[in-house]
């Protein structure tokens, strides 16, 4: 039996306004170094000045994954040639990074697992070379990129399948997403994942020889390109081959891997520590005021609400997989006492809007005074629940309230028995084969003319009186 | 050991520097005696000395995360050997 062991490098790209070490804006999809200045360009004579954003957002994360923050931390020049780094040099950590010997717990089938996490350290993006243009035998490189804070984060290999992984990425994405210093979008390249991947016999303590597998642009792919490379390297094995080492690229429309062609000739990188910056020292008060700064996290919330409001844990799992979702619950919490039935209307109808709409949970467009107010309508019978998901589904389109929804589009539930009555008379005389059915026992015929009288209404129709109005006229018939 | 000229090549060869044979075997020697005086320091005893990056008594210089300008493109382009609309244009590198 083989074990497979994957240890994964992930760089996120941190939200601050400017760059790491200038006062470049770092914004997104600017025209072509139009974002530049001598110190991210690399001119002679600049000096780079480090944003002091940069470092708390990095403790805040080192501190979030359980990390040891040393008292002192340096950046270093990791030296390699390619177009797309103006000063030869990316500025980076080496041997004193930000945060060190850390963890962070994952859900698993049965419980929890612990995943050490290795270093966390600061280091700048690299600019953005475009290979399509109209000079077939040129690159063109643009820089804006150049110099954004980037935030790496390298886990032990302790992660034994893809879905290992996969729950690993997805709980670091989300407590940075709660820390609020990254965005962690995998298709907009600001959360990024290398893997390495190697197989050994199960219970053997040495590693097997590994390839490092990048260019994993999604969460999908990162698990589709894991469980392709543990495939090729089981075949290799199975027919007594070895494994080489190598850097693989995913390539996610044909579904396999690449060899890399070598970037470098080795990876000598010739690290010294950059002269250009000072070093940092922290005193542990320093790091008492951002610890102070780190809200509740995803799995504490978890917890919490389970306790608090008697949910169920995959349904506060998904309460609490976004803050903003979270937030949502928790106000609409403060005047909906029917904790159960928010926590259905928030994962069911009010998810599957956002969703459909593509809305981030930070941009919901309604209020949570507005939502449980419909829940409330819902509640006292104003509106079936059928005509609330009609309802919320017009809040999201017009961020109007609920009640004026119902009085616009004349959407109140119908109640009234006499008007009930009129229409299940129409429908006993029409649907008589459907009327004998009943009689005769099939149940599924009930169903069929309970739904002719929701259809009628439009689905206004008490369905509670409708059923029992048709039971009693078709006993007494 | 004395330093070969296959490790001045290897080492000219990352820093992208070209050198002909002759001039291998200069820099052979002379990084050689660049290393010698270094290793001057092995002399010394440091076992009481931490290990120093930085020999300016400064630490902790920031700045706050606020944006300043950046150059015009015109000019970030300027002295650039080539270029195309609003990019650098380098020989075509492929990964
Ligand atoms: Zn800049």
């Amino acid at each position: 039996m083989l074990e497979t062991v994957i240890g994964l490098e992930v760089h996120v790209q941190l939200k601050t306004k400017t760059k790491a070490f200038c006062g470049c804006s770092t914004e997104f999809g600017r025209l072509p170094n139009s974002q530049v200045c001598p110190v991210c360009l690399g001119f002679p004579g600049s000096l780079p000045v480090l944003n002091k954003t940069v470092l708390e957002y990095g403790i805040k994360v080192g501190v979030a994954l359980n990390c040891k923050i040393p008292e002192y931390t340096k950046f270093d020049r990791k030296n390699y040639f390619y177009p797309d780094l103006p000063k030869n040099y990316q500025i980076s950590q080496y041997d004193q990074p930000l945060a060190q010997s850390g963890y962070l717990d994952i859900a698993i089938e049965n419980g929890t697992k612990r995943i050490t996490i290795k270093r966390v350290h600061l280091e700048e993006d690299a600019g953005k070379l475009i290979h399509e243009g109209t000079d077939s035998s040129a690159s063109y490189v643009d820089y804006n990129r150049a110099g954004i804070p980037l935030l790496e984060i390298v886990s032990e290999p302790e992660l034994n399948s893809p879905d290992e992984a996969y729950q690993y990425l997805t709980t670091l994405k989300s407590i940075i997403r709660y820390l609020d210093v990254s965005d962690c979008d995998m298709e907009k390249g600001s959360l990024r994942c290398d893997a390495n991947i190697s197989l050994r016999p199960c219970g053997e303590k040495k590693l097997g020889v590994k390839t490092e597998l990048k260019n994993m642009n999604s969460f999908k792919a990162v698990k589709s390109g894991l469980e392709y490379e543990i495939k090729r390297q089981l075949a290799i094995l199975e027919a007594g081959g070895k494994v080489t080492q190598q850097t693989l690229l995913w390539d996610e429309k044909k579904q396999k891997t690449a060899v890399m062609r070598s970037k470098e000739e080795a990876h000598d990188y010739r690290y010294f520590p950059e002269p250009d910056l000072v070093p940092f020292i922290f005193k542990s008060a320093d790091i008492k005021i951002i610890k102070e700064t780190i809200p509740e996290l995803p799995q504490e919330k978890l917890l919490r609400f389970v306790k608090e409001f008697s949910l169920a844990p995959y349904e506060a799992n998904i309460l609490t997989s976004d803050k903003s979702l979270a937030d949502f619950f928790e106000k609409c919490s403060r005047g909906y006492k029917n904790y159960k039935n928010l926590s259905n209307w928030i994962i069911g109808a009010f998810l599957s809007e956002i969703n459909n709409r593509s809305i981030e949970p930070k941009d919901i467009p309604i209020t949570p005074e507005k939502f449980t107010l419909l829940l409330n309508l819902a509640d006292t019978g104003k509106i079936n629940s059928l005509t609330a998901k009609t309802v919320l589904s017009e809040m999201f389109e017009t961020q109007k309230s609920p009640d004026l929804i119902i009085s616009e589009k004349n959407l109140s539930q119908i109640s009234d028995s006499g008007e009930l009555e009129q229409i299940i008379t129409q429908i006993i005389n029409v649907n008589e084969k459907s009327v004998t059915d009943y009689k005769n026992g099939k149940a599924n015929a009930l169903m069929f003319l309970i739904g002719q009288a929701m259809k009628q209404t439009k689905g206004k129709a008490n369905p509670n009186m409708v059923t029992e109005m048709l039971k009693e006229r078709i006993k007494n018939a | 050991m004395p330093i070969s000229k296959s490790e001045v090549k290897y080492t000219a060869d990352l820093a992208r520097i070209k050198l002909n044979d002759e001039e291998l075997e200069i820099l052979a020697i002379q990084l050689q005696k660049i290393v010698d005086f270094i290793d001057k320091l092995k002399a010394l005893d440091i076992s009481g000395i931490e290990p120093t990056s930085h020999v300016l008594p400064l630490h902790n210089v920031f700045r706050q995360d606020e944006l300043t300008p950046s150059l015009k493109t015109e000019d970030t382009l300027k002295n650039a050997p080539s270029k195309e609309g609003n990019f650098f244009k380098v020989p075509k590198v492929i990964d």
